[in-house]
């Protein structure tokens, strides 16, 4: 493995140590060890089919893993009963890729779900929280439209009204840039930064999107699809400025260099 | 619950007050809420200034931010200037955020009273509209059905094959288990009256021509509605959902010839052969109440079944299973193919493609059975 270069930002949140991930038989990829620091901004990269989302899907509890561990703190998330994976899980917020808002509930419903699941917060509070969280992501006024009526950004950023409804402490975010213009793409990864400094939540993000990765990452992880593994772990800005991999330099520099 | 955050009020001055924060600031029963301030301030109208002291302050989330935003906006509306001390830099910062994109304000209201004759209106409209989606959707798979007997109807003949063993073999089982429940049901209810005759014998008579000219068809009909023609609904309603409709479209391939028409023809050729197979189990279903309830013999009731019935009967009620499957086929890929963009819509188009087929059906068992009483066949 290469050099790791480790930015300090505040104790582990969630730690990877010697994970092998697959689906049956089949490994795709092993031997991950990587930590996740609090307020971190965490993208794990790497090419299509390294399996980036099947790692998320991992770290939030929809998958498990076909060895190895990941701790929450000190926890052992995927050797802890299901009520206690739950209750770490409910601390964290989740954007899918294609947003998976609720299609026969309006933005408001799709947000208050959680809180009137999860929380003895009253009615009025509830219509407040959801007011303010649909206003952090720029939908102020879209309370009662349904998710087909809102066109596909607003539909994530109304996804991540919802993984911010019960203030998370970290919010994963599937692909937040695929299939946005440049320019709604550069606004999101604003708004998670912004998200990130104003509340301090850890943001662990899947992309490939060099210019998501150099804007907002401090941290990040490379799945190298040929050799199965990761390669390096670390600033993607370090990274390149410092990495002599082939193949990582290669996909931080869209191929244009070496 | 923990303890929630304190709110104090001061007013150094007549036309100033100084609110205090105080204590964690977290979503709660407890946390105080814009109103008191708002209470205050009507108390104490000459109030110009308020000043937020939150130098108190521990921890904090949303419940922090939703007081600040009630209290920023209702201070705008009374013109008073508001100042923050010691408020944490990701409040600020959040803030600002939530008012960044001014709300929208032409978003839809809680929609209004419709008035009755309005909506009656809008009924009716609807309804004629679905009849000329009906109809033309008819004609488009007539066309098509056209094109195929040309032999130039592009579709998979592997899809055909699929489809003919979805509908045909796969639903052997349920059918059987109703139409044999059925002939059952038929003959306990004719043997129990025909015993105050003394004629028993002709259960055999009822239970045969009652399944092979009417009920087969209809059972099976209203099976496959809910088997079959509910799950073309949800096939080409999620089809839609993804776009593949469309692409299909921009590759110039019709959806009518290639998924509806051999949906159709599937079900058009298989639902006479299991209404067949049904007047099978239907007349052993009778069988087995008639010869366990009465002394009627096996070959008694088999005899007396064969002379009660004649091709016509047979006919009608395989004409018929074919009009049905092509109802259920017809209702199906129209629900389908009219599905909007999302789960619901999906879900939708299930519900309904099964309503329209059933009354399809029974309509169209009225229908013919009022042609053949008039022929007199």
């Amino acid at each position: 493995m290469e050099e790791m270069p480790q930015m300090e930002r505040g104790e582990a949140h969630i730690t990877v140590t010697d994970l092998t991930m697959g689906y049956g038989d089949f490994v795709l990829m092993r031997d991950l060890n990587f930590t996740i620091n609090r307020r971190d901004v965490f993208i794990i990269m790497g090419g299509s089919g390294c399996g980036k989302s099947t790692m998320m899907t991992i770290l939030i509890g929809l998958k498990s893993p076909l060895k190895g561990q990941v701790f929450y703190g000190d926890v052992n998330f995927w050797e802890s009963d299901p009520e206690a994976r739950d209750r770490i899980i409910r601390r964290a917020g989740v954007m899918y890729q294609s947003g998976a808002l609720w299609s026969s509930m309006t933005l408001a419903e799709n947000v208050a779900l959680p809180l009137e699941t999860y929380t003895d917060l009253n009615p009025r509070q509830i219509r407040e929280v959801v007011k303010m969280k649909l206003a952090l992501v720029g939908l102020a006024g879209f309370e009662e439209f349904y998710p087909s009526e809102i066109s596909g950004g607003m539909q994530k950023r109304a996804g991540i009204a919802r993984a911010m409804a019960m203030d998370p402490e970290v919010l994963f975010f599937d692909e937040p840039s695929a299939g946005l213009d440049p320019v709604s793409a550069r606004r999101l990864d604003e708004l998670i930064l912004q998200l990130q400094e104003s509340l301090g939540t850890t943001m662990v993000v899947v992309t490939h999107e060099l210019a998501s990765i150099f804007t907002i990452a401090n941290n990040s992880v490379f799945l190298d699809v040929s050799k199965r593994t990761m390669t390096a772990t670390g600033d993607p800005k370090k990274l390149l400025a410092e990495t002599k991999d082939p193949t990582l330099r290669q996909f931080l520099t869209r191929g244009e260099e070496s | 619950m923990s303890i929630a955050g304190e709110l104090l009020f001061e007013q150094p001055k007549e036309d100033t007050l100084r609110l205090i924060l105080s204590g964690p600031w977290k979503l709660g029963k407890d946390l105080p809420s814009a109103d008191e301030v708002m209470q205050k301030v009507k108390g104490a109208p000459a109030v110009r200034h308020i000043g937020i002291d939150a130098q108190g302050l521990a921890e904090w989330d949303t419940g922090l931010l939703i007081f600040l935003a009630d209290l920023q906006k209702f201070c705008a509306e009374k013109k008073i200037r508001l100042k923050g001390k010691g408020l944490p830099e990701g409040v600020k910062n959040l803030l600002e955020l939530a008012a960044a994109v001014p709300e929208k304000k032409d978003a839809r209201k809680a929609e209004g009273r419709i008035s009755f004759l309005v909506l009656l209106g809008n009924q009716a409209v609807d309804f004629f509209r679905s009849v000329s989606d009906l109809l033309e959707f008819v004609g488009e798979s007539t066309v098509a059905f056209l094109k195929l007997l040309r032999g130039k109807a592009q579709y998979r003949r592997a899809d055909l094959g699929l489809i003919i063993e979805a509908c045909g073999a796969q639903a052997l089982p349920i059918v059987t288990l109703i139409s044999f429940l059925v002939g059952m049901i038929l003959a306990f209810v004719g043997a129990l009256q025909l015993k105050m005759f003394g004629a028993e014998i002709y259960v055999a008579n009822l239970v045969g021509v009652a399944m092979v000219r009417l009920m087969a068809a209809i059972m099976t009909g209203i099976v496959m509605a809910g088997r079959t023609g509910g799950a073309f609904a949800a096939q080409l309603g999620t089809m839609q959902v993804n776009q593949e409709i469309d692409a299909l479209k921009t590759l110039g391939l019709s959806p009518m010839e290639f998924l509806v028409l051999p949906r159709m023809l599937a079900l058009a050729l298989m639902m006479p052969l299991l209404a067949l197979y049904a007047n099978v189990m239907g007349v052993m279903g009778g069988a087995v109440v008639a010869v366990s309830m009465s002394d009627i013999s096996l070959i008694q009731y088999y005899n007396q079944t064969v002379g009660a019935l004649n091709l016509w009967h047979l006919g009608i009620g395989l004409f018929s299973s074919a009009v049905f499957g092509v109802i259920v086929a017809l209702c199906g890929c129209m629900r389908g193919m009219q599905c909007g963009r999302s789960a619901s819509a999906v879900g939708d188009a299930a519900t309904s493609a099964v309503v329209t087929s059933i009354v399809g059906i029974i309509v169209a068992t009225a229908i013919i059975t009022t042609i053949t009483n008039i022929l007199g066949v």
